[in-house]
């Protein structure tokens, strides 16, 4: 089984952000990356199923600056085969932009399935993966939480609004991949080692045309300040107070 | 003057809520842009076209119903297709679909279809000459992005409770379609969908949302969170990611950057000590209540009202408290 997993270097989230000074990207001072959640687990989810097959390859595939060949080692430490980056300095906000660099580099690879995170942590459009799929001619299914391949088809179920859905297709097939298949495993030492030698293929991404862009990023409004109005049962009466008058949610 | 596109989403034969605020969006829109007419695309078994009048409330001048046996169930392909085709055909300035489960399945299948690009999960969206500005929370909230779209139609999903559904008191027009795909030739097929509950409200619509974490001690003890939102009458249950990964409540209702973003008018955290990764999923929620044991908990520096002690004390007495002032009203 052939499967690729596309994955995306993203600022890691739990530092505090700061705005850039032209006020669209942001202040890269401090920031770490890694990559994007949805991402990991997707990874995981290439290695369990070549695992389970008990043969096979799984190719990590990025677009992004050469940086990102730090984020395609770890998977390549986590146990894939080999990676490509698909070198821009930039990746365009636009995910169209992105799927057809992706959709022109996987198209004839041959792969049964091509695995995303559910979306990337930083951009959050969520709409590479269904895109690629589209580009490739392949079907798609989204933000699974579970899936078996057997015979060429696919068994996935999909989380959704207070019920789950149960989703068959056949392969090949693009699947995009919420929790679920298992936490992401950290590289070992050994992996890390043996990941220094796997190949790392530099090729230029054909990125299609971007017409979403991004004309400003702000932080949030802030919140007002906590506020603790009581200690134990007894601050109740307050709380139901302040729910009624104050916040008039009650 | 432009004509705008609607996706109404529905569920088992009913039109979930994000389909109204869909069809409200295309009415502030096209109100916005000098006037014109919202259309609304209905898909679903025999019998879904009985639902049309309620789109028409919400601000629709015409709805176009797919009624197909083979369509009782979302079939993202069949979907896909028949939204493209229509938007196609139609010269519509903008499409609206729901930042939903099944709106965020649909939306890049169709943009991609017609050959455009996509805006995501907007707060907020403005017409402005050519172009689709829009507000976009990303990094998990942390930031909030103003995105600008090119070219027509313009496609975007609405963050659930982003609209307010207004009642525009509108009779729709009725137009039988059909779909542009045979449900018979789909490659993805959708064979089943089990629910959790269908008298529960769901947490993308419920004003009120009552989530229990770490610090109810036991999987047991989440009946505490469910009487706390049984007595509200409008809330619905959410739990956060250490509750779900240990198997106490189902994975469909964790609320964070890896679970479910939701935005009721009242949040109440029970025994939750707010790791961001949980804070991501209800940080915009209008009003914030924390009950923990350690003050010095970071869910408290979010909290509108917090209370510090032992949940298992407060938290009943909180529940009858909240049932007699819902008595009383």
């Amino acid at each position: 089984m052939k499967i690729a997993v596309c994955i995306k270097r993203v600022p890691d989230m739990d530092l505090r952000f700061a705005i850039g000074a032209g006020g669209k990207a942001l202040d890269s001072a401090g920031l770490k990356f890694d990559i994007a959640d949805f991402d990991g687990y997707a990874v995981e989810a290439g290695l369990r199923l070549v695992e389970a097959h008990g043969s096979g390859e799984v190719v990590v595939v990025t677009v992004g600056p050469a940086a990102a060949q730090e984020t395609l080692r770890k998977a390549l430490g986590m146990g894939a085969d080999r990676a490509i980056q698909l070198s821009a300095d930039e990746v365009p906000f636009d995910g169209r932009a992105v799927a057809t660099a992706l959709a022109t580099e996987l198209k004839d690879g041959g792969y049964d399935l091509v695995l995303f995170g559910r979306m990337a942590t930083d951009s959050a459009n969520q709409t590479v993966g269904p895109m690629t799929a589209h580009l490739m001619g392949v079907p798609c299914v989204t933000a699974i939480s579970k899936l078996d391949i057997a015979g060429g088809r696919g068994t996935a179920e999909r989380q959704l609004e207070g019920a789950s859905e149960t989703v068959e297709f056949p392969l090949p097939a693009v699947v995009t991949i919420d929790e679920g298949l298992g936490r992401p495993r950290l590289p070992s030492l050994k992996g890390i080692m043996a990941a220094k030698k796997k190949p790392l293929e530099v090729k230029p991404a054909q990125l299609g045309a971007a017409s979403l862009t991004v004309d400003s990023i702000a932080l949030p409004p802030d919140r007002p300040p906590g506020r603790i109005i009581g200690e134990g049962a007894d601050a109740v009466p307050e709380l139901i107070r302040l729910l009624q008058t104050e916040a008039k949610v009650l | 003057m432009a004509n705008m596109f609607a996706f109404a989403e529905s569920r088992g034969g009913s039109l979930r809520k994000v389909a109204l605020e869909a069809v409200s969006a295309a009415r502030q829109a096209t109100d916005a842009t000098g006037g014109g007419e919202v259309h609304a695309l209905l898909i679903g078994a025999p019998g879904i076209g009985a639902k049309a009048a309620a789109l028409g409330r919400a601000g629709a001048d015409l709805v176009i119903v797919v009624e197909h046996a083979g369509l009782a169930r979302y079939s993202p392909e069949v979907f896909a297709a028949t939204a493209a085709d229509r938007l196609r055909s139609g010269g519509y300035r903008g499409a609206f679909f729901a930042a939903s489960a099944e709106g965020r399945d649909l939306a890049p299948r169709v943009a991609v279809a017609l050959g455009v690009s996509m805006a995501s999960d907007l707060t907020g969206f403005a017409f402005e000459g050519d172009a689709l500005v829009g507000k976009h929370p990303t990094h998990i909230g942390k930031i909030i992005t103003t995105v600008r779209l090119t070219g027509s139609p313009a496609l975007l999903t609405l963050r659930p409770g982003a609209v307010l559904v207004t009642d525009a008191d509108r009779t729709a027009r009725v137009e039988q379609g059909a779909p542009a795909l045979d449900p018979a030739a789909a490659r993805v097929v959708v064979t089943s969908v089990g629910g959790t509950g269908d008298a529960q409200l769901d947490l993308a619509d419920a004003p009120v949302v009552v989530s229990g974490g770490r610090g109810l001690r036991e999987a047991a003890n989440f009946k505490l969170v469910e009487e706390l939102a049984a007595a509200f009458g409008n809330a619905a249950v959410g739990a956060t990611r250490a509750v779900t990964d240990d198997g106490w409540r189902d994975p469909s209702t964790q609320i964070g950057q890896t679970g479910r973003i939701v935005s009721p008018d009242l949040y109440v955290a029970v025994g939750i000590s707010g790791a961001i990764q949980h804070l991501a999923g209800m940080r915009t929620s209008k009003t914030i209540v924390a009950i923990n044991k350690d003050k010095d908990a970071p869910i408290f520096k979010l909290a509108d009202y917090g209370i510090v002690g032992d949940l298992f004390e407060i938290v009943p007495r909180l529940t009858e408290e909240v049932r007699k002032a819902r008595a009383g009203h």
